[in-house]
């Protein structure tokens, strides 16, 4: 009530006073902030645009387009994420004549900010994947997979805090159970962790203790399957309360748009995939406002 | 009361500084949307330039001529077994076979892939890498399983009934008239319920792909860790002339 008075006077005194509304005018426009979030999936070492004679992609994709509108996105908006859902080895000579060298090389060269791991990714054993890492100037990321008994161990973080013109960006990595989809040879003592149990934990801490604005989960899992049961991102979406998107892969999920799905909390928040191949990039524009913007409109998503 | 109003403004602009930097800033508005990588986009001189050896290398490699092809290979040339599929089947048989015995002193009995696993015919002409990795462009390694005779005639029956030429090498099937078994043999010899084969096959079909669920009787398996596709392009460098034709290995007679 004293407080409603003095906001209520002190606009009265601010109109008076050119020196009071100059600083509130200030204040108010430093809380609008833009954040970009750009991402792949399934990309499968598809370097080239598809040749003109191809049958479903004709001419679509390719890295050097790629790289182009990603730097004209960054040009427009430099407070932008490029991230990857994992899958990014496997599909083309290149990874069979360079192992993934020219995939995490090119990656590099785009500025990829993070990226989670496919099970392709394991597909010349898990030290094939470690011999690449000397090429990867991202981060990889994975929350539920442990390393710690195997050759990878200290190459993979759980998740990594970007601050982004004063926003703090948490983002965490999910991958697909292993077993049965690659051979135990290939991912060794590679340590599969139950991926809701974990997402939760990793929003949790991401949100409460280190207090970040936005949380974004890069996972493997696949979009949506028959088997309820079967993990996947709209099983997943139901599982968390913090995570704003979740950017998936595994399952070359064509959608027409972003999907809206409610959280365990019954808030909207978004889940993505962007097909296979490099053929589309997934742009997802976070705005923000003041607190008491949020509180009282909340949210518009608009897809 | 202008000093008091003064008050209050220097009051309410250090409010107004501090929740400025101490408030939670919130998310207003989300906005998704897909980008198509198409030709509207120009390639980036820099990544173009830097691919560049890599992509004349593969194609130095890939495009390089290994053999020749005098008549086109197809997988839908034969009823029950076709060019491409018998080339394959023979292929894993010829270039496995040794890798096999060195280890085991065993030799592979016969072979058995899947119809839907090639997934290119072969034009006349130069056969070439590319060639290899557009018949077979999975990372599909060759396993030999070991088989008793019961579960051998479930993998007859299985041909028998599947209606398509699922490529065999070292196994002869002769169906009647009526569309059953009239004889079986393997390396030539009548099958004998009684023994145990070891059948080459590739991993994604020893794991129960295209329904063959027989493997699962496997008692012993050995995966070879030779792709199919490698096996394919060592062929290729051996040989100079590639011309399979459709034979005997797979027949249904059409009179008793």
């Amino acid at each position: 009530m004293k407080r409603r008075q003095f906001i209520h006077e002190a606009g009265a005194a601010a109109t008076l006073l050119g020196l009071g509304g100059l600083s509130l005018g200030s204040c108010s426009s430093a809380m609008k902030k833009h954040i970009t979030i750009l991402h792949t999936n399934d990309v499968h070492s598809h370097i080239d645009t598809f040749p003109a004679s191809h049958s479903r992609y004709a001419n679509l994709g390719g890295v050097a387009r790629r790289a182009s509108l990603v730097a004209s996105i960054r040009k427009e908006n430099p407070n932008t994420l490029l991230l990857d859902a994992g899958d990014i080895f496997q599909g083309t000579p290149y990874f069979n004549f360079y192992g993934g060298e020219l995939e995490f090389k090119l990656m590099s060269m785009l500025k990829y900010d993070a990226a989670t791991i496919g099970n392709h990714d394991f597909d010349n054993g898990i030290d094939g994947l470690l011999a690449q890492m000397p090429h990867a100037n991202f981060q990889l990321l994975s929350a539920n997979y442990d390393f710690k008994n195997t050759i990878m161990d200290g190459h993979v973080q759980a998740y990594k805090i970007f601050e982004v013109d004063d926003i703090k960006i948490g983002v965490y990595g999910l991958g697909i159970e292993l077993e049965g989809l690659v051979t135990k040879k290939l991912y060794m003592e590679t340590e599969y962790l139950d991926p809701f149990e974990v997402a939760q934990d990793t929003e949790t801490n991401l949100k409460e203790y280190h207090n970040c604005d936005l949380i974004i989960c890069l996972s493997h899992l696949g979009y949506d399957y028959q088997n309820k049961k079967k993990p996947s991102d709209l099983n997943l979406a139901q599982h968390t309360r913090h995570t704003d998107l979740i950017i998936g892969g595994h399952t070359h999920t064509f959608l027409d748009k972003p999907t809206v799905v409610p959280n365990k909390d019954g808030r909207n928040i978004l889940v993505n995939q962007v097909g296979c191949f490099g053929i589309n990039l997934g742009r997802i524009d976070f705005y923000f406002d003041g607190a008491k913007n949020q509180l009282s409109k909340g949210v518009s998503i608009t897809v | 009361m202008i000093l008091k109003i003064k008050h209050f403004v220097a009051f309410i602009t250090i409010i107004g500084a501090c929740s400025c930097r101490d408030s939670t800033i919130g998310l207003s508005k989300i906005e998704g949307r897909q980008l198509s990588i198409d030709a509207d986009i120009a390639d980036s001189k820099e990544i173009d330039s830097f691919v560049a050896p890599y992509r004349d290398r593969v194609d130095e490699v890939l495009d390089s001529t290994l053999a020749y092809a005098p008549n086109p290979i197809s997988k839908t040339d034969g009823t029950y077994n076709t060019t491409a599929g018998n080339l394959m089947a023979d292929i894993v048989l010829s270039e496995a076979n040794p890798i096999y015995k060195a280890r085991t002193g065993h030799e592979i009995d016969f072979v058995l892939l899947n119809h839907g696993g090639i997934r290119s015919g072969i034009s006349k002409g130069s056969i070439t890498s590319r060639t290899a990795y557009e018949v077979m462009p999975f990372e599909n390694s060759i396993v030999v399983a070991e088989l008793g005779g019961k579960s051998v005639l479930k993998l007859v029956d299985y041909l028998r009934d599947s209606g398509r030429a699922h490529p065999i090498s070292g196994l002869q099937i002769v169906l009647d008239r009526d569309h059953q078994v009239k004889t079986v043999k393997i390396q030539g010899q009548d099958f004998d319920e009684d023994k145990t084969y070891r059948v080459a096959t590739s991993n994604y079909l020893l794991s129960g792909g295209d329904s063959m669920f027989f493997f699962k009787d496997a008692t012993e398996v050995v995966d070879t860790d030779y792709l199919i596709r490698n096996a394919m392009i060592d062929y290729f460098k051996k040989v100079d002339t590639v011309a399979p034709t459709v034979d005997d290995r797979f027949i249904k007679l059409t009179e008793q």
